[in-house]
């Protein structure tokens, strides 16, 4: 699809522009001097953010954002989108006051005690794919190992048979990347996933067990069973908010060691210091931008904001703005004092954060028990994916 | 001195308590609560400081007790 390259950043960003996908961090650090609130026309007309301050302060203002729509789309047809506060996933999609029902719905089953029953089972998927890479010189760790993680967790999360994992990379990727496609053109390719769904949830109806998808058709709100389409919208989000996240993690993770031997060595030799090792990979190579969109007229920081104009949250902007780290375009391995911003901020925080931190803390110390020097494999091009949840998708190693 | 918990603004990010697990647990949403009554010693009053500093909410405090 040929959509026209971007010139300035400021006046037309673009976040699917090459430029922005293979290096957004210069980009950012650009219009945090010299905007820090970009516009563009494209998408039907948004706004980004760049300061710390301003991506809080609209995080946290739900009276004048909407959350109806989180995934920017090149469409936008408010018309066609389910309405607030409920949205078509809740709660990622929902507002006050509802959003505060679904979401506390949900937050038990990702609550501390619950993701650290699930940290054996993620330690053996890791071991199982790292076992397939036994005696390897060479090979891609995101096609090879990255991508595999947050899939395998996710299905048996959901109940869903794990040989399905590859749809689930497509129903990703319907979700989040094929967003320049008009809508009536969008909306037909919902249908096979729309229909997967269905299936597994007439299966869980009929055969109920002890997994999320069973626990959401059972759960009541005052007295209250959840509707069809909200049990639907919520296991679409897990999956979709579940897997290209923590992929991209992982992936970052693993390019950054690649490329600095001091951090990597440096993880080999003192296993105590993971825990805010992660804290700064989330921080550096936080994956994850949300949408809002402005619910009427209104100015922010002398500009005029038009209803369902787009906002790009930028949280990986946040977290390198220099005002509020120090040394920020620095990745500092054991950065003590580390406010990141990479689950969000306010009621949106990331309702799997605990169980993203585990996989990746868990796939980090797999990954480098097996493979404790490794470097880029510079004969191959690292490939990045594009849009709203960024990380590396090729990840070409050379084991030293 | 002693630590608070604004259970207003704690979305449960959940950094408190795996910096400073002696002071900080959790409830069953996830979202972290103070142990005991917040009473710091000198060995604990470190720990929740840095969990201070890395709250990304900014839900903790620690008050002077008189």
């Amino acid at each position: 699809m040929g959509k026209e390259p971007v010139v300035d950043f400021a006046t037309d960003w673009d976040h699917t522009d090459p430029q922005w996908v293979n290096d957004p961090y210069p980009i950012w650090d650009d219009l945090r001097e010299r905007c820090p609130v970009a516009h563009t026309e494209r998408y039907g007309g948004g706004w980004f953010p760049t300061t710390h301050e301003m991506v809080s302060e609209i995080a946290n203002d739900t009276e004048h954002f909407t959350s109806r729509q989180v995934v920017i789309v090149h469409n936008k047809n408010p018309e066609l989108m389910p309405p607030a506060p409920i949205g078509g996933a809740p709660p990622i999609t929902s507002d006050p006051p509802f959003h505060a029902i679904a979401r506390r719905l949900i937050l038990p089953a990702f609550a501390p005690g619950p993701v650290r029953a699930l940290e054996g089972q993620v330690r053996a998927l890791c071991a199982k794919h790292l076992d397939a890479l036994a005696g390897a010189t060479s090979f891609d760790a995101g096609a090879r190992f990255a991508r595999y993680i947050s899939p395998g967790v996710i299905s048996r999360m959901l109940g869903f048979p794990e040989e399905d994992e590859d749809q689930f990379r497509d129903f990703v990727h319907l979700v989040l990347d094929l967003i320049d496609l008009p809508t009536e053109e969008r909306i037909p390719l919902f249908a096979p996933m729309t229909d997967y769904f269905d299936q597994q949830i007439a299966d869980h109806v009929a055969h109920p067990r002890d997994d999320f998808t069973s626990y959401l058709l059972n759960v009541e709100i005052n007295g209250q069973k959840l509707t069809p389409e909200h049990v639907r919208g919520t296991m679409v989000l897990t999956l979709v908010a579940g897997i290209d996240t923590t992929w991209s993690a992982i992936g970052s993770a693993i390019w950054h060691l690649a490329q600095h031997p001091e951090d990597l060595a440096r993880l080999v030799n003192e296993p105590d210091l993971m825990p805010i090792a992660v804290e700064e990979f989330l921080r550096f190579y936080a994956p994850v931008t949300m949408a809002r969109l402005v619910k009427e007229d209104m100015t922010f920081h002398g500009h005029d904001l038009r209803a369902n104009d787009w906002i790009l949250l930028g949280f990986p902007a946040a977290n390198r703005d220099p005002s509020v780290f120090e040394h920020a375009d620095r990745f500092i391995i054991d950065r003590a004092v580390n406010r990141h911003a990479a689950f969000g901020l306010g009621i949106h925080r990331c309702a799997g954060s605990n169980l993203a931190r585990m996989e990746l803390r868990v796939a980090i110390e797999e990954f480098i028990a097996r493979f404790p020097r490794f470097t880029l494999d510079e004969r191959e091009p690292v490939t990045w994916a594009p849009g709203q949840v960024r990380g590396p998708r090729a990840i070409p190693l050379r084991v030293r | 001195m002693k630590v608070v918990i604004d259970a207003d603004l704690c979305q449960g990010q959940g950094r408190c308590f795996s910096i400073a697990p002696n002071v900080f647990g959790f409830d069953d949403l996830g979202n972290g609560v103070v142990l005991g009554d917040g009473t710091l010693t000198s060995e604990t009053l470190k720990l929740a400081q840095l969990a201070m500093a890395n709250c990304p909410e900014h839900a903790i405090t620690i008050e002077d007790a008189e």
